[in-house]
């Protein structure tokens, strides 16, 4: 479904990626993880057109769009998480959520809006209340009901457990694994490697901006070298 | 008391060295040399007096900061009738306000008239600047020079083609926004400060052009004599120019110069009504969220699909659009333009007033802009101090309400289930 191929994107004259190539299926998780300025972000970043690849290609459903601009790229069936949450603060949750649902019409907004506030029944408690005076689980539950509201065929999530408490990680990890069985594809980028590789169909491993391992999910949460470096040991 | 005698004494030590040497001695010619000549003993006890003020205020600042604390802060949103009843009063009191705007110059002075269509020329600036800066949130320190376009387009046209006022009424507008258009493509890609400097710069630059380009627009001596607005063709002067009528000898009553000025006041309230729904309108269409929305947040913004560089100019164009329309009116009340007319001053007092009625809100523009241009006029004996008093004021605002006398309150819209 989404294709990088040979992706290298440089930050001035520092190089963040080296010749990444990865591949997202329709239909599975796929996760990411890595040490903190391995490259996670950026990769995600790459994706959404900002900063652009400097050589490779990539490819959604096929077609290319490392050429698109970011706001081309965001309309074409994937939505992103970004890092961070970046809801809007001053506007109440349902505006929130219809700002996801800008380039819907109005009936397909309703529609996805229903079935947001079914995944997340927290934000329909809170539905008139602002953005930003919710608590961060509240607030990371929007954001991705957010990105949901544009009905994406691809959802990509920058790291959706930072900073949030282990019983809202595991329930934001559930509601992960719901959406695909609805049938969403998942591009997960995470720290919390042992979370993400539990529920991930399959996963790659970054490390200095170069993939450097990829496998099932299960696999690579046996794998030795994985659990010394990103599991504890 | 012990803590605060120190710093005390020593802010009284700086105050009087500081006013010993800006007034206490002189420095005066006489012949070739330089004397030194003393104040006299009133000016003396006067810097005693500000010394052992600043003295006693520095001594007593924690004493007097509880005292303010105590003190009420006036609440104006808490004398308003609660909502439901405002929602039912509200179509009433719109429609109130808009007769009384048009029934209202027929009973006062002429000079009141005048100042209410000035007043309404600021409502309109403040309205346009209030896209830009309070919905969008680009501060824009150069917003007069849309107003000068929009003025010197009207000027312009009637002198060398002899356009009427309606005719160049949407062209100032359009002209404007074309302006707003060039000028923000490449610098929306700034931000904050550097975006308030280049836009400072712009509005300097149409001042300057307009001050030198001589043969076109007469410099500093400006262009005099332009047309005022005619009803359906109907002048209001005394006597028609060729091949028109005038007002009076059409419906067959005596000349009264008042007329001309109701009529420019009239102009005015529409196009601020117009304005108004406009920009009310747009305000609910999904543009004017994602004005908003990049106001708080553009990383998040662009990973919704939305493009930072579109919405931003299209407030900056419709801004610059409703500068064009009040220029264009403007130069027609005025009947003479020149550069001096478009200095920065203006642009920092539109600023003030979006600032002070709370950036985003309309309401809160109107009223300010009423502010701003009556009390001025009422402060008129304290002319050399109206600067110093609009300082005062401007401080007193930022500590008792820094969002502005209406803050804003979001248009609230409800989508129904279909």
């Amino acid at each position: 479904m989404l294709k990088l191929d040979n992706v290298s994107t440089f930050y001035g004259k520092i190089q963040a990626l080296h010749n990444v190539s990865l591949e997202v299926n329709q239909g599975e998780i796929l996760t990411l993880i890595g040490a903190n300025g391995a490259g996670k972000t950026t990769l995600m970043m790459t994706i959404c057109g900002d900063p652009r690849a400097q050589s490779g290609h990539i490819a959604f459903d096929g077609r290319p769009i490392q050429q698109l601009s970011t706001a081309d790229i965001m309309r074409q069936g994937l939505a992103v998480v970004p890092e961070g949450r970046r809801i809007f603060a001053g506007m109440t949750v349902e505006e929130n959520l219809f700002m996801g649902s800008f380039f819907r019409s109005r009936s397909e907004a309703s529609v996805q809006l229903d079935h947001v506030l079914t995944l997340f029944p927290r934000l329909r408690e809170r539905f008139h209340q602002r953005g930003g005076t919710m608590s961060g689980g509240e607030q990371q539950m929007l954001a991705i009901g957010r990105a949901l509201m544009s009905q994406p065929r691809l959802l990509l999530l920058d790291e959706p457990s930072l900073g949030l408490a282990p019983i809202i990680i595991q329930q934001i990890f559930e509601i992960i694994e719901r959406l695909r069985d609805e049938g969403v594809t998942v591009f997960l980028v995470e720290q919390n490697a042992h979370q993400a590789l539990r529920i991930a169909d399959r996963g790659y491993v970054l490390e200095n901006g170069r993939i450097v391992m990829s496998g099932s999910g299960d696999a690579l949460l046996n794998d030795d070298s994985v659990r010394k470096a990103y599991l504890g040991g | 008391m012990q803590r605060a005698l120190f710093p005390a004494l020593f802010a009284a030590g700086v105050t009087f060295l500081l006013t010993c040497l800006v007034i206490g001695v002189k420095l005066v010619q006489g012949g070739p040399t330089l004397t030194v000549v003393g104040a006299d003993a009133d000016t003396w006890s006067w810097i005693a007096f500000a010394v052992v003020i600043v003295f006693l205020v520095q001594l007593l600042k924690e004493p007097l900061l509880g005292l303010k604390q105590r003190l009420p802060m006036p609440d104006v949103t808490g004398l308003l009738p609660d909502e439901q009843l405002r929602n039912r009063l509200k179509p009433w009191l719109i429609a109130l306000i808009v007769v009384g705007l048009f029934v209202w110059p027929f009973m006062v002075s002429r000079g009141a008239v005048d100042l209410a269509t000035l007043t309404l020329i600021y409502v309109m600036l403040g309205l346009g600047l209030n896209i830009v800066v309070g919905f969008a949130g680009l501060l824009d320190l150069g917003y007069v020079a849309f107003y000068a376009v929009g003025a010197y387009t009207y000027a312009l046209l009637s002198e060398y083609y002899g356009l009427s006022f309606w005719v160049c009424l949407p062209i100032a507008g359009l002209l404007a926004a074309t302006f707003g258009c060039i000028l923000g493509f490449p610098v929306l890609r700034l931000r904050g400060d550097y975006l308030a400097i280049v836009t400072l710069g712009f509005g300097e630059i149409i001042r300057i052009l307009l001050n030198n380009w001589t043969n076109v627009t007469g410099g500093p001596n400006g262009i005099g004599g332009i047309d005022k607005p005619t009803l359906f063709g109907l002048e209001f002067n005394r006597r028609a120019s060729e091949g028109a009528q005038t007002f009076h000898a059409f419906f067959g009553i005596q000349y009264d110069s008042s007329y001309k000025v109701i009529f420019l006041y009239l102009v005015a309230v529409l196009l601020v009504l117009l304005t108004i729904y406009i920009i009310n309108r747009i305000q609910r269409m999904p543009i004017g969220r994602a004005w908003e929305a990049l106001r708080e947040d553009e990383i998040a913004c662009r990973s919704l699909g939305l493009n930072p560089t579109v919405i931003k100019l299209s407030a900056f164009t419709l801004g610059a659009s409703f500068a064009g329309f009040a220029g264009c009116f403007f130069a027609a009340r005025q009947g003479f333009i020149s550069p001096e007319s478009f200095t920065f001053i203006e642009s920092a007092i539109i600023l003030a007033i979006v600032v002070l009625g709370g950036m985003g809100s309309q309401l809160g523009v109107i009223l300010a802009a009423i502010a701003m241009t009556i009390l001025p006029e009422l402060a008129r004996e304290f002319q050399e101090y109206r600067m110093l008093m609009f300082g005062g004021v401007m401080v007193l605002m930022m500590l008792w309400r820094p969002q502005g006398l209406l803050p804003m309150k979001r248009p609230h819209l409800e989508l129904k289930a279909s």
